[in-house]
C-alpha cells in the first residue's frame, strides 16, 4: 500500500538558514553592490519594489574543485546532427571557447562564474542599506499629528436632508409597519373589485355583493389610514465630521550645488534625502519629491540633473527659498499637503544674503512646513567652525520653529542624526 | 488491437484535476502493470506532493529531503528561483531520492496525467533502478540514507553551536571543493548506519585523545647520515597507506591538526559524495530505465482503456518534449540529452530483440532476435554503469539515426578534425569516444596523495597524473589546494605529471595554509 502524504503543509523556507548563511557569506560583495544599485537610482525607487535584483562579484563565493582546464590537451567531441562532415574533415574552432552552437558547445566543465546574480528581498535591501541600522524603530517614532477636517459616516438618523436619505432602511421599515398594522394589500383589493364587478353584472346573490362592497369601503379606509411611506419610516444616512489625517505629503529636496559641494557630500545628502523618503513613505500613502537646486540662481530640476550635472556660481540661499515658496503656491496647498523640506548645504552663503533668508524662512516657509530639516555636510575634513548659514538657521531655530539642523561628516552619521530629528521632543527627554 | 479485459477496462481517470484518491488508484494501476506484468521490483514507494517553493528548496539541497546547512546551498537556491522566478528555466516535474521506501515527489501544479506519469517514472522506474543496479547496491544503502542525513545535519548544526559558524563553515567549504576526490572507486565501504556511525564517533574521541601519530615524530627514525632512498618511502607510504586518491578520506585519517569533529565533519562530507557517485556514473542509463518505464506503463494504460486518448496525447507531448535532442548546430543543444539517449539507445534494443536487422545479428549475436525485451533491459539496467552500456549497447543503427560524430579538439592544432563520423569504418570510434564521455575516472583528473615530507615540513605531496595533455585549470587548482592546506595545515604541493611519459608538466609549488587557520 503506497503513502501519499500532502508535504505543501509543510513550513517553507526550509532554505532560510542557508539563506542567511550565504547573505552573511557575501555580505561585503552585496552591500558594494547595493550601495551601487543605491547610488544608480532614483530616491523614490529606494526599496520600493518587492524584491532587487542584484548581482555581485563571484570572489569569496566560487565553490572551486580539481577540474579540467579547456587550454591543454586533446578532447573528442561526440555530437548528434551531422550534415555534411566526413572523416578527416577539418573545422575551425568556433569563436569564444564554451557555450556556443559550435562542436563542444556547452561542454560541462568551462563553468565560467564572473558575476553572480540574484534577487534580495526588500527588508533585506533596507536592511543592508541602512548596514543594520535599526529601521523598524522608526515605526515607533511619531511625528507630530496631521489633520484636516472630513466627515466620516457614523450609523443613521431619523432627520437629514433628502440627498442622504437612506432607502433601503426606509423602504424595510416601511414594509415591516405595513406588514405588522395589515394594511391591505393592492392585489387584495383587486381581486375584490373584480368579484363585486362580477355580481353586479350577473345581479345574483345581492346580499353577497351588499358585504364586498362595505368590505370594500373597508378596506380602502384602512389603506387610507395606514400610509405606504409614514415620516417614522424616514432613516437617513448619519455623517460626523472627523478629523482625518492628509494622506500625502510632498518632500522638497534642497541642496547647493556650487562648486564647494563635492562629490561626497552629494552623497551623504542623496542618503539622508533616501532616509527621509522612505519615512514619509511609511507614514503617507502618496509621497511625492521635489528638487531644488542652487547656486545664486534657484530651479527645480528633476532628479538626476539634480545629483549629476555640475553648476558653477556663487552661494545665495534665499533663492532656493523663493523656489520652494513658489512651487507650492502653485502645486502643493499646504492645506492639502503635508510639506517637508530638507536642505543639505556645505554651509555656504554670502553674507549679504543672510537677512533675506531669515526673512523667507520666518514669513513663508517654516509657517507652510510640517518640519524643516537642515543637515550640513562638511565630508571628512569638515572644517569645525561654524558657518553662516549655520549661524543663522540657529537663530530661527531658537525661537522654536520646526526646524532641525545636525551636522553630518560620514556615512555612518547620517541614520543616527535622522533619527535624532525625528524623534518627537517627548520621547528625547 | 489487445483485447479490454473487464477489469481494467474503465477509466482511472478522466479530467485534468487530481485528489488523493485518484492518485491512489493511478499508483494501483500503475502499480499492477509494473510489478505483475513487467516484473519491476522497485522499493517500496513513498509519494509526497509538494509546492514549487518546495521544489526549490529540495533542488538547493541535492535534491535531498534533508541536508545540513551550508551557504552554498543558499548560493544555489537564490540562483534556482531567480532563474524559475524570470521563467529561465522550469522546474523538474519530480524528484526521486534513492531511500527505501523510495521517497517520490510530485508538485501539486501537475495535472493528472503528469501525475501518473511522473509516478510512473520515478516510483517504478527509477525505482527499479536503485534497487537492481549494481553500483547502488554496492554503493549505497538505501535503508539508512535519511537516517545518516539526518544524523548528519544535528552533527554539524551541534558543531556550528559548540565552535562556531565560521569554523565549520571553513571546513565545509574545504571538504566540498575536495568532494569529487572524496570517493572510494574500488572497495565496498561498510554500509552506513546511524547507530554505528555514533559509536564509531566517540571510539574516535577516545582514540584521538589516547593515540600517537607518527606524523609528530620528531625523532629521526634512522641514522640520518644513511640514504634516503626507496625503501624509506616504500614503508612511508605503506604506513599511510599511499598513494590514495581518496583526498577526503586521507585527510580524515591522516591529517595530523585537524580536531575530531573536524574529521567527523570531512566523513560526512565524503559519505555524501559516496551517495552520490553511483547517480554519476549511471545518468544515462538511470533516465533511460526510468524513460522507458513510464513509456511502457502509459502506452500499457492507454492501450487497456484506463486513461483517456487526450490525456494519452498530453503524455505523448510532455515524452517527447523531455527526449528531445537538439542537434549540435542547433542554438538549443547543450550536449546530449540523457533521457533522450538512455531512451534510444533502450528503444533500439527492443528492436534489436524482437525484429533483428542482419547487421544487429552481427553486432549483437547474444541478444539480436531473443524476443525478451525485458529480459534484456533488466540484464542492462543491473548489470551495467553508462559507459560501459553505451560501449555495449549503442547500435549502429541509432548512431545513424542521431547522425552522430566525433570531433577530436586537439589544442596544438589550429583546427579540429572530425573524427569519425556514423559510417561502417567510424562506428566504432565514435561509440568508444561517446563511452569515454561518461567515465567519470576519465572525465575527472586522477589526483593522488603520493607523499608527505615527514622529516621537513611536513608537506603533502600530490600527483596528477595527466591523461590525453589536459592539465588542470589553474586558478581553481589553486583554490582548491588553498582549501587543502587549510585542512592539511602544512603546505601542499601538487605535481602534474603526464601518465604515459612521466614527465612532469606544471607544478603547484608548496601552497600554504591561510595564515588566519591555526
Amino acid at each position: 500500500m503506497v503513502n501519499i502524504i500532502d508535504r505543501r503543509l509543510n513550513p517553507k523556507d526550509k532554505s532560510l538558514a542557508n539563506r542567511q548563511r550565504f547573505i552573511r557569506r557575501a555580505k561585503r560583495q552585496i552591500l558594494d553592490a547595493v550601495r551601487d544599485v543605491s547610488a544608480r537610482r532614483r530616491i523614490s525607487d529606494v526599496g520600493q519594489q518587492g524584491e532587487e535584483s542584484i548581482s555581485i562579484p563571484s570572489d569569496g563565493l566560487q565553490e572551486p574543485s580539481f577540474r579540467k582546464g579547456s587550454g591543454t590537451g586533446v578532447r573528442r567531441h561526440v555530437v548528434p546532427g551531422n550534415k555534411e562532415y566526413q572523416a578527416g574533415d577539418r573545422i575551425a574552432r568556433p569563436d569564444g571557447g564554451e557555450g556556443g552552437s559550435g562542436p563542444g558547445g556547452g561542454s560541462p566543465d568551462g563553468e565560467g562564474e564572473d558575476e553572480f546574480q540574484f534577487s534580495i528581498s526588500r527588508d533585506e535591501f533596507l536592511d543592508l542599506f541602512f548596514e543594520n541600522l535599526e529601521l523598524p524603530d522608526l515605526a515607533r517614532t511619531e511625528l507630530s499629528r496631521v489633520e484636516q477636517d472630513g466627515v466620516r459616516r457614523a450609523g443613521y438618523s431619523v432627520s437629514g436632508s433628502p440627498a442622504t436619505l437612506n432607502l433601503t432602511r426606509t423602504m424595510r421599515r416601511s414594509l415591516s409597519r405595513r406588514l405588522a398594522l395589515h394594511r391591505p394589500r393592492r392585489e387584495e383589493i383587486l381581486e375584490l373589485d373584480r368579484e363585486i364587478d362580477r355580481l353586479e353584472r350577473s345581479g345574483k346573490d345581492p346580499e353577497r355583493l351588499r358585504e364586498l362592497v362595505q368590505e370594500r369601503e373597508r378596506l380602502s379606509r384602512r389603506s387610507r389610514l395606514i400610509p405606504y411611506i409614514d415620516p417614522i419610516d424616514l432613516r437617513f444616512n448619519r455623517f460626523v465630521p472627523t478629523p482625518r489625517p492628509i494622506s500625502q505629503a510632498v518632500m522638497f529636496c534642497l541642496m547647493d550645488v556650487s562648486g564647494s559641494m563635492t562629490e561626497d557630500m552629494k552623497d551623504l545628502a542623496k542618503r539622508f534625502f533616501m532616509l527621509l523618503y522612505l519615512f514619509l513613505e511609511r507614514r503617507y500613502r502618496h509621497v511625492e519629491i521635489v528638487f531644488i537646486r542652487h547656486t545664486h540662481i534657484a530651479q527645480e530640476v528633476d532628479e538626476e540633473t539634480f545629483f549629476y550635472s555640475r553648476e558653477t556660481g556663487g552661494t545665495l540661499v534665499s533663492p532656493a527659498l523663493d523656489e520652494m515658496d513658489r512651487v507650492v503656491r502653485e502645486r502643493y496647498p499646504p492645506d492639502e499637503w503635508n510639506i517637508y523640506a530638507a536642505q543639505a548645504s556645505d554651509g555656504d552663503n554670502t553674507p549679504q544674503d543672510n537677512p533675506a533668508v531669515i526673512e523667507r524662512m520666518e514669513r513663508t516657509i517654516l509657517p507652510v512646513c510640517r518640519y524643516f530639516a537642515y543637515i550640513e555636510v562638511s565630508g571628512e575634513r569638515g572644517r569645525g567652525g561654524l558657518t553662516d548659514l549655520w549661524m543663522v538657521y540657529e537663530r530661527i531655530a531658537r525661537s522654536g520653529r520646526p526646524l532641525a539642523m545636525r551636522q553630518v561628516r560620514r556615512r555612518g552619521d547620517i541614520f543616527p542624526v535622522f533619527r535624532d530629528l525625528f524623534t518627537p521632543a517627548e520621547l528625547r527627554n | 488491437m489487445p483485447h479490454r479485459t473487464e477489469a481494467s477496462a474503465k477509466l482511472i481517470y478522466s479530467g485534468p484535476d487530481w485528489d488523493y484518491p485518484l492518485i491512489r488508484r493511478a499508483f494501483d494501476a500503475i502499480e499492477r502493470i509494473a510489478v505483475d506484468e513487467m516484473g519491476l521490483e522497485p522499493y517500496p514507494s513513498q509519494v509526497e506532493v509538494i509546492s514549487s517553493e518546495q521544489m526549490l528548496d529540495a533542488y538547493s539541497s541535492m535534491g535531498m529531503p534533508l541536508f545540513y546547512r551550508h551557504w552554498s546551498f543558499g548560493k544555489h537556491f537564490a540562483r534556482d528561483e531567480m532563474l524559475y522566478r524570470k521563467g529561465m528555466t522550469g522546474l523538474a516535474y519530480e524528484i526521486v531520492i534513492n531511500s527505501n521506501p523510495c521517497l517520490c515527489y510530485i508538485m501539486e501544479e501537475n495535472t493528472m496525467t503528469m501525475q501518473t506519469l511522473v509516478m510512473a517514472h520515478a516510483a517504478f522506474g527509477h525505482g527499479h533502478f536503485f534497487r537492481n543496479n549494481q553500483l547502488f547496491r554496492e554503493w549505497t544503502d538505501a535503508e539508512s540514507i535519511l537516517d545518516y542525513l539526518d544524523f548528519a545535519k544535528r552533527y554539524i548544526a551541534d558543531c556550528e553551536e559548540r565552535y562556531g559558524h565560521t569554523a565549520v563553515e571553513r571546513v565545509l567549504d574545504a571538504a566540498h571543493a575536495l568532494m569529487t576526490h572524496g570517493v572510494h572507486r574500488y572497495p565496498r565501504p561498510r554500509p552506513l548506519n546511524l547507530k554505528r556511525e555514533l559509536e564509531r564517533e566517540r571510539e574516535r574521541q577516545r582514540f584521538e585523545e589516547s593515540s600517537f601519530s607518527d606524523l609528530w615524530r620528531t625523532l629521526p627514525r634512522r641514522d640520518p647520515d644513511e640514504d634516503r632512498s626507496d625503501p624509506d618511502l616504500d614503508a612511508r607510504q605503506q604506513r599511510l597507506g599511499l598513494p590514495e586518491e581518496n583526498l577526503l578520506y586521507f585527510l580524515e585519517k591522516h591529517a595530523p591538526r585537524l580536531a575530531p569533529w573536524q574529521r567527523e565533519v570531512l566523513r560526512i562530507v565524503r559519505l555524501v559524495a559516496q551517495y552520490f557517485y553511483p547517480q554519476r556514473q549511471t545518468k544515462v542509463m538511470n533516465e533511460g530505465c526510468a524513460t522507458s518505464v513510464h513509456y511502457a506503463i502509459m502506452t500499457r494504460l492507454h492501450e487497456t482503456g484506463q486513461i483517456t486518448d487526450g490525456a494519452f496525447m498530453e503524455f505523448l507531448h510532455a515524452h517527447t518534449s523531455v527526449v528531445f535532442q537538439p542537434e549540435f548546430d542547433d542554438p538549443r543543444f547543450s550536449g546530449i540529452n540523457p533521457y533522450a539517449l538512455g531512451f534510444g539507445i533502450l528503444k533500439d534494443l527492443e528492436r534489436i530483440c524482437t525484429r533483428p536487422t542482419e547487421e544487429d545479428r552481427r553486432w549483437f549475436p547474444d541478444i539480436a532476435g531473443n524476443q525478451d525485451v525485458l529480459g534484456t533491459w533488466k540484464t542492462a539496467w543491473a548489470e551495467y554503469r553508462d559507459e560501459s552500456f553505451i560501449l555495449q549497447f549503442l547500435s549502429p543503427r541509432l548512431m545513424r539515426e542521431w547522425r552522430l560524430f566525433s570531433v577530436l579538439d586537439d589544442t596544438d592544432a589550429d583546427a579540429m578534425e572530425v573524427e569519425a563520423i556514423h559510417d561502417e569504418s567510424g562506428f566504432r570510434a565514435v561509440r568508444r569516444a561517446l563511452a569515454t564521455h561518461y567515465d567519470l575516472a576519465r572525465h575527472e583528473p586522477d589526483i593522488q596523495v603520493v607523499d608527505v615530507d615527514l622529516a621537513g615540513d611536513r608537506q603533502l605531496m600530490l600527483e596528477h597524473r595527466v591523461v590525453d595533455g589536459r592539465r588542470l585549470e589553474g586558478a581553481n587548482t589553486r583554490m582548491v589546494l588553498r582549501h587543502l592546506a587549510n585542512l592539511w595545515g602544512y603546505p601542499v604541493t601538487l605535481v602534474e605529471v603526464d601518465a604515459r611519459s612521466e614527465q612532469e608538466l606544471n607544478r603547484y609549488q608548496g601552497i600554504a595554509p591561510d595564515p588566519t587557520v591555526t
